[in-house]
């Protein structure tokens, strides 16, 4: 495997054949958000929360194979305006209640929009769903209302689980997660499963039954501090 | 003989949530009917349905910003029944009562220095722009600095145990998520001499006010009624945290005792009026007519058998013995009784900060699981019940709260026609300072009306049509 470099924001990264940029930035100790993407799941390109410009186009980091030579922007004010508009729209489309969820403190979006310092999601207009919560299984509880269609239960379900308890319904803003069975209790769904582990769902909408708000303030996960840290403090050392 | 009048006091001023005053006159400038109307909505009862059981404690503490604690914990208390766990280990029921005192604590201090003591240093007829706190901070500095401080010391004992000052986390089903550690033990062991103290100034401060002015206090919107707490289910002392249910009448007489909280829809009814939001609870045997009862600090002092740290029981047996020990029916006194609970509160808490089990690390238990579940809890208003039903997915299908404001509903409807017949009826002129003691009168009860307001039904509805110079043309309300 030959290696070569390009550059991130002008940082001269480097890189193996086939790696795409965000792995390459990720080896590197350059953060690129995301929300969709997650280590140990095959990439999606879907929430272009990771969007960046290479030579000129926007591509998602995720996805894009890096170049030699290439040339990337990432953190300009431009694309990290874009980012923040991404990730308010995805907390209009859903009811994302961080005071009440349980995620709270956990949840990527929320920390995501924390890092992009999106103050309130007063752009656009709310689409406030009102779809029932799917208690039916005795370990493990959906609040779609919460979903980001991060497709990530999905990929976890099929590529680790061996299983396809979770896929995409509808098409255009109407797709939505949806589980395969008439509720998740009709489904080959099981607590174990990698798909429902804690940390594949990015939001509140897979809960894990009775371990809510079991973890004090102060103690969960952005509580230490900005998402993307961890990638961030390998370049520090 | 003149024309009816309709006289509005809106909104209610220092107190929590929003309310109004309706006072109509006759022609003879004659209180035919006052009403204190609480005109927001909140509907918990109803949008809690569906919601996980172990989102209930955090979901529903967002009722209220003054005494959330108070809800977390009567939610989490009945979550606990319906997880099966009837005993929680020492260390989580610790960290609760801990929570619990320093929530109590600010908040009574909160209510009489920022709310009431405007009134009481200034008088009720006092001009309106000197009835605030800053007038308070300008006129005492000192005591308006030890009431932000000993706030601030209530507020950092419930975020050392719930996470945060305002809607914290701590209290989970079946226990807390946290103990204490040692370092903040000891910073609040640093301070509690003279949050002590403090109290013990406030506490004669209230209950000087109260001998003072014995006449006032005697005469002002002063009426027998029943009253309501828990009380310690082993031998009848005070007890915030958790007890059994106790009635007495204005004479003291029980009307019930030692009654197990899960049995109150045997003892109350809930009485729905169109006019209100907020619910009339009375007590089934005595009917709507005489049933109803007050809760809240003097009726913790009327109901309970003694107080069990000795400092505030010495202050609660001088304040039994103005009126010889029988039940004392003036709101006026509730000042007094809050400054009590609050030395009680620090008297627990040094207690409990000098108890190793808060450092404990068995933090929660398990049982097997119920359908249906009470918590009640005394709040720094009065009692305060929640009762809840579960379904087999862990989801709520049924919901009801009776919120201390809602117990004294009828207490402060009362108080507010006894204050405005009194002070306004057969005046020629009603001036602001009249209108105000009408509000001292609700604000005795430091009612907490967003945390009441939760019946469901016709929406008590007031349309007023106005012409272009600002006159009223016409009326409509659905109250009847």
């Amino acid at each position: 495997m030959s290696g070569f470099t390009f550059t991130i924001d002008g940082t001269e990264i480097a890189a193996e054949d086939g790696q795409t940029i965000m792995e390459a930035a990720d080896a590197a100790g350059v953060y690129i958000p995301r929300l969709c993407d997650h280590e140990g799941l095959r990439h999606q390109g879907g929430c272009r929360v990771c969007t960046v410009k290479a030579g000129g186009r926007s591509v998602a980091a995720c996805t894009q194979p890096a170049a030699p030579g290439q040339t990337v922007e990432s953190e300009t004010p431009h694309i990290t305006k874009l980012r923040r508009d991404l990730v308010e729209m995805l907390f209009h489309e859903g009811n994302h209640l961080c005071p009440i969820c349980e995620a709270s403190g956990n949840c990527e979006l929320q920390a995501m929009a924390y890092r992009l310092n999106m103050t309130a999601p007063t752009k656009f207009p709310y689409l406030e769903p009102c779809r029932a919560v799917d208690a039916s299984h005795p370990d493990i509880a959906l609040d779609t209302n919460r979903c980001i269609s991060c497709g990530r239960c999905i990929r976890a379900s099929l590529d680790v689980d061996g299983k396809s308890v979770f896929g995409y319904v509808g098409r255009g803003i109407h797709r939505r997660v949806a589980v395969n069975g008439s509720d998740l209790a009709h489904t080959d769904a099981a607590i174990t499963d990698h798909a429902v582990s804690a940390d594949v769902c990015p939001v509140g909408c897979i809960i894990r039954k009775r371990t809510g708000f079991t973890t004090p303030i102060g103690e969960r996960e952005f509580d230490h501090g900005l998402i993307g840290r961890k990638i961030e403090e390998k370049r520090r050392g | 003989m003149g024309e009816p009048r309709l006289i509005e006091i809106s909104p209610v001023t220092r107190v929590e949530g929003h309310g109004k005053v309706t006072i109509h006159l006759n022609g003879n400038n004659e209180v035919d009917e006052a009403r204190l109307h609480i005109v927001e909505f909140r509907g918990f009862e109803r949008f809690i349905r569906g919601r996980l059981l172990w989102e209930v404690p955090v979901i529903v503490q967002r009722l209220c910003g003054i005494c959330p604690v108070s809800h977390h914990l009567a939610a989490a208390k009945a979550m606990d029944v319906i997880i099966g766990v009837d005993e929680l280990p020492p260390t989580a029921e610790k960290m609760r009562r801990l929570m619990h005192y320093g929530q109590v604590m600010q908040s009574h201090v909160l209510h009489f220095f920022h709310l009431a003591a405007p009134d009481l240093l200034f008088g009720f007829g006092a001009p309106a722009e000197q009835r605030n706190i800053f007038e308070v901070l300008k006129e005492q500095p000192e005591l308006g600095r030890r009431a932000i401080l000993m706030r601030k010391f209530g507020q950092d004992i419930i975020e050392a145990t719930a996470g945060k000052k305002i809607h914290g986390t701590g209290a989970v089903p079946g226990g807390i998520n946290r103990n204490l550690p040692i370092e903040r033990r000891d910073a609040f062991l640093g301070v509690i001499d003279e949050m002590e103290e403090w109290a013990d100034a406030a506490l004669a401060l209230a209950r000087d006010y109260t001998l003072q002015h014995a006449m006032l206090v005697e005469g002002f919107a002063s009426f027998p009624s029943n009253y309501m707490s828990l009380v310690r289910k082993t031998d009848g002392a005070l007890d915030l945290y958790h007890g059994d249910l106790r009635a007495v009448t204005a004479a003291g007489m029980p009307i019930f005792d030692r009654l197990d909280y899960s049995r109150y829809h045997d003892v109350l009814v809930e009485d729905v009026r169109s006019w209100s939001y907020m619910k009339f609870p009375f007590i089934k045997d005595l009917g709507p007519a005489s049933g109803w009862y007050r809760v809240g600090p003097l009726a913790r002092m009327d109901t309970v058998d003694f107080i069990g740290t000795p400092k505030a029981n010495a202050a609660r047996n001088e304040l039994m013995a103005v009126t010889k020990g029988a039940p004392n029916n003036s709101i006026l006194v509730n000042h007094w009784a809050r400054m009590i609970e609050v030395l009680h509160c620090i008297e627990m808490i040094r207690d409990l900060l000098h108890d190793p089990d808060l450092q404990g690390t068995e933090l929660r238990a398990t049982g097997e699981r119920r359908e249906e579940g009470v918590g009640v809890i005394e709040a720094p208003r009065g009692n305060l019940i929640h009762h809840y039903c579960v379904d087999e997915r862990d989801q709520v299908t049924y919901c009801n709260l009776i919120v201390s404001t809602t117990h004294n509903n009828e207490g402060m409807n009362k108080a507010v026609k006894d204050v405005a017949v009194q002070h306004l009826s057969g005046q020629a002129q009603i001036t602001e300072g009249m209108l105000n003691h009408v509000e001292v009168a609700i604000r005795a009860y430091d009612p907490c009306l967003s945390c009441a307001t939760h019946a469901l039904g016709q929406m008590p509805l007031q349309v007023e049509l106005f012409d272009a110079a600002g006159g009223l043309l016409d009326r409509r309300s659905s109250a009847t």
